[in-house]
């Protein structure tokens, strides 16, 4: 590995654990799509901080295009409060608005801007090694390591020093304002120190994939713990790995770092999504399937307790009765059979003693709602469990 | 060329002519199916498919090597559903809320449709230049066949919200009697959305893929403040979509280095917050106004309960009072004494006033909520 390589590794890492930390209380505060409308409308801030000072890396343009940033955030309060739209609506109109200006003023000034909206919008890593921070003749290393740096020890203290008024207004605004803290001034914070990590990320991997950042570790984090803490760490988890692994998969396809980083972050979620163990899609959908034929179950055996005459309790008088499919009588039946609930004598179906106990059970807890009376049966069936 | 020039020159000049009815057919259906996504509250669907369509245009091309715009376009359209679909079933399957869904699918579509187009650049033999204008669109290299294109989608896509109009109608406002009364309301749904999609597809080209949310939700949301009912809303919108799409093109045709797509959604949102403000019944100077002769209705009425306390006092509630009694109460002046009397409540010779049995009424009948006469 050369050095250059080292430090765009670097780079990335320290940009994915930035953006992880904002990104997990956007999350939460389902407030994630704001950080897509900040990346946008930074532009125009862009563009007027560098006819300013010329340097796209200089702080000054950093908290220029900061404000952008909270400015979109009041402006889209501001058109909600209205009245008028709704509040996505308004995110999805202020936005694209700012982000022409933008493109309109760099197009109006191209001669004498060295700004490109694909630059501004996609980012190129490979580069970031070669503006380097010169002190007194002295390289200190890549200039943007140093920025993304700075930003995320700024938000590293803030994190620790405000950790438990950011939980608790992130999880129970009335409460934090009762206790004396206030949920307006927490969610400006959370807003400008996400508002100045999007603008410190897009010079390395552009403002689009700052969101994509922002969000999908802290998704993915969020589908396997329900415990801040434990997000947190699984996020910058999630964003070291995607830093990392991303830019091995660029270098091997010779492709877009902050793409390739993207596409494994994707992958990651789509992994998670797909097979988390509580949360994710294959578990709820076996866990709804499983539900469903518990329920079936129940019904069945309340039937078969209510009626006494063997009519009603002939194996085929099932499909018309409850209205089943054979193919789902004959899986209740052989699930039924399996728990020792049932006896098949002459095609004639008969509650067993077991099933008997276990209808009854089932009844009261229907009619009482109460807990305890399911207890031991919640060790073999999905239903009770809540 | 000058705005003037423009006008001329557009009944004859065949390229401004292509360019100039395609934005105006795209502003017409989008605004059109925006207003559906408004009012559904999917506003930012839009945004989540534009950017999901990406790595679908960058796989067509892939695969078949050509730069078709349809075939492009069928990519995009493909792979914006599979975007939406995703979208639905984490919300319903997972507890990620919707705003995290759509932040997702729009960054790391995004980004994989990025990590396609750096890859396409790369190769030896492509030749892609022309695939970036996705991003921010070209409405200049709008061709005859992009514009019967799109003619067309819309025709089929009016002819289905007509045929449609009554379900999609009651889905919108609600959705579970749609349900109660038999509808397949899966079916509907899936039917408007896949339209909502199309549009947005279809806008790619021309205003690229970061701006077309705006155009599909500007239209709509300004049609929105100007009445009720849905109708006139859809055919409102379609109205401004496709001024947009006109004003916006012959705005950056009369200027150089004004991209079509970004000056389209400036105009957009000047509509938008025109409508804002001067819609009669929603708009924010017309409701200041009201607000302003509520309150001063509100003192006037003030002042007369406080006169008819005064009156009260005397056997006949006409007798002269001297205007100096009101100085204790504060909120009257000379003027509004004047409205009184134009309002026929009480008369003023010199220093006295005078209730009249109208204002009487008026006064004994205030807090009853009932009307006089």
């Amino acid at each position: 590995m050369s050095s250059p390589q080292i430090e765009i590794q670097l780079i990335a890492m320290v940009v994915a654990i930035a953006c992880a930390i904002p990104g997990v209380f956007l999350v939460l505060r389902k407030m994630a799509l704001i950080s897509d409308a900040i990346s946008h409308s930074i532009l125009p801030g862009i563009v007027a901080g560098f006819f300013i000072t010329h340097d796209l890396n200089s702080p000054i343009l950093i908290l220029l295009a900061a404000l952008t940033g909270v400015i979109t955030v009041v402006l889209v309060e501001a058109i909600q409060k209205t009245g008028l739209v709704k509040e996505d609506t308004a995110i999805g109109l202020v936005f694209p608005a700012l982000f022409s200006i933008g493109v309109i003023l760099i197009a109006k000034n191209a001669n004498d801007v060295h700004l490109d909206v694909d630059a501004v919008l996609l980012g190129e890593l490979a580069f970031a090694p070669f503006d380097r921070l010169l002190l007194s003749g002295v390289d200190l290393g890549p200039k943007s390591l140093w920025i993304m740096g700075s930003i995320l020890l700024i938000t590293l203290v803030l994190l620790f020093l405000f950790f438990k008024e950011l939980k608790v207004s992130t999880f129970d605004a009335g409460l934090s304002s009762a206790m004396g803290i206030s949920p307006i001034v927490m969610h400006y914070g959370l807003m400008s120190v996400s508002s100045i990590t999007v603008v410190g990320a897009f010079d390395a991997v552009g403002a689009i994939l700052v969101v994509a950042l922002m969000i999908a570790p802290a998704a993915t984090a969020y589908l396997l713990t329900a415990n801040l803490k434990k997000m947190m760490l699984l996020s910058v988890g999630f964003g070291i790995f995607s830093a990392l692994a991303g830019y091995w998969v660029a270098h091997w396809l010779d492709a877009s770092i902050s793409g390739s980083m993207t596409t494994v972050l994707g992958l990651v979620f789509l992994g998670v999504y797909l097979f988390a163990p509580n949360k994710g899609l294959l578990a709820v959908l076996y866990r709804h399937k499983q539900q469903r034929t518990e329920v079936s179950l129940i019904t069945f055996l309340l039937h078969l307790n209510n009626h006494s005459e063997e009519r009603e309790r002939h194996i085929n008088h099932l499909n018309e009765h409850i209205n089943w499919q054979k193919v789902r009588s004959q899986s209740v039946l052989d699930l039924a059979l399996k728990n020792n609930m049932i006896t098949i004598d002459h095609k004639i179906v008969s509650l067993t003693e077991k099933g008997k106990e276990f209808t009854d059970l089932a009844l009261e807890y229907i009619i009482t709602n109460k807990d305890e009376k399911i207890e031991p049966m919640k060790d073999d069936f999905f239903l009770f469990r809540g | 060329m000058s705005l003037t020039e423009y006008f001329e020159l557009v009944f004859t000049d065949y390229t401004l002519r292509t360019i100039t009815l395609g934005t105006a057919v795209l502003g017409a259906i989008c605004g059109m199916l925006g207003s559906f996504a408004v009012l559904r509250k999917q506003s930012l669907l839009g945004d989540a498919i534009s950017h999901a369509a990406l790595p679908g245009i960058a796989l067509a091309f892939l695969i078949t090597g050509a730069k078709d715009t349809n075939i492009l376009l069928l990519g995009a359209l493909v792979s914006g559903l599979i975007g939406t679909f995703w979208i639905r079933g984490m919300i319903t399957k997972t507890h990620l809320k919707t705003d995290t869904a759509l932040g997702l699918i729009l960054s790391l579509f995004f980004g994989f449709g990025m990590l396609l187009l750096t890859f396409i650049q790369k190769q030896p033999n492509a030749n892609q230049a022309g695939l970036d204008k996705y991003l921010f669109g070209q409405a200049a290299t709008l061709v005859e066949k992009d514009v019967t294109l799109m003619v067309l989608v819309t025709g089929i896509s009016l002819v289905i919200l007509l045929l449609f109009w009554k379900e999609f109608k009651i889905l919108l406002f609600d959705a579970d009697y749609t349900k109660t009364l038999g509808f397949n309301t899966r079916f509907i749904d899936i039917l408007i959305t896949f339209f909502i999609v199309l549009a947005i597809v279809l806008g790619l080209q021309t205003v690229g893929v970061v701006l077309m949310s705006a155009m599909l939700l500007a239209p709509a949301a300004a049609a929105r403040q100007w009445t009720n009912k849905l109708s006139t809303m859809v055919f409102l919108a379609a109205l401004f979509g496709a001024f947009s799409g006109v004003f916006g093109t012959a705005i950056s045709a009369s200027e150089n280095n004004l991209s079509t797509g970004p000056v389209i959604v400036l105009v957009a949102a000047v509509f938008v917050t025109f409508s804002f403000i001067f819609s009669p019944g929603r708009g924010l100077l017309f409701r200041e106004l009201r607000f302003r002769k509520n309150r001063r209705d509100l003192q006037l009425q003030k002042t007369l309960q406080f006169m008819y306390g005064i009156a009260q006092t005397h056997e006949d509630f006409t007798h002269p009072h001297a205007v100096k009694i009101l100085n204790n109460f504060q909120g009257f002046t000379r003027k509004t004494l004047q409205k009184l009397e134009e309002k026929n409540w009480i008369t003023l010779t010199g220093q006295d006033w005078s209730m009249t049995a109208q204002g009487f009424r008026k006064a004994k009948n205030l807090y009853n909520q009932q009307e006089d006469e």
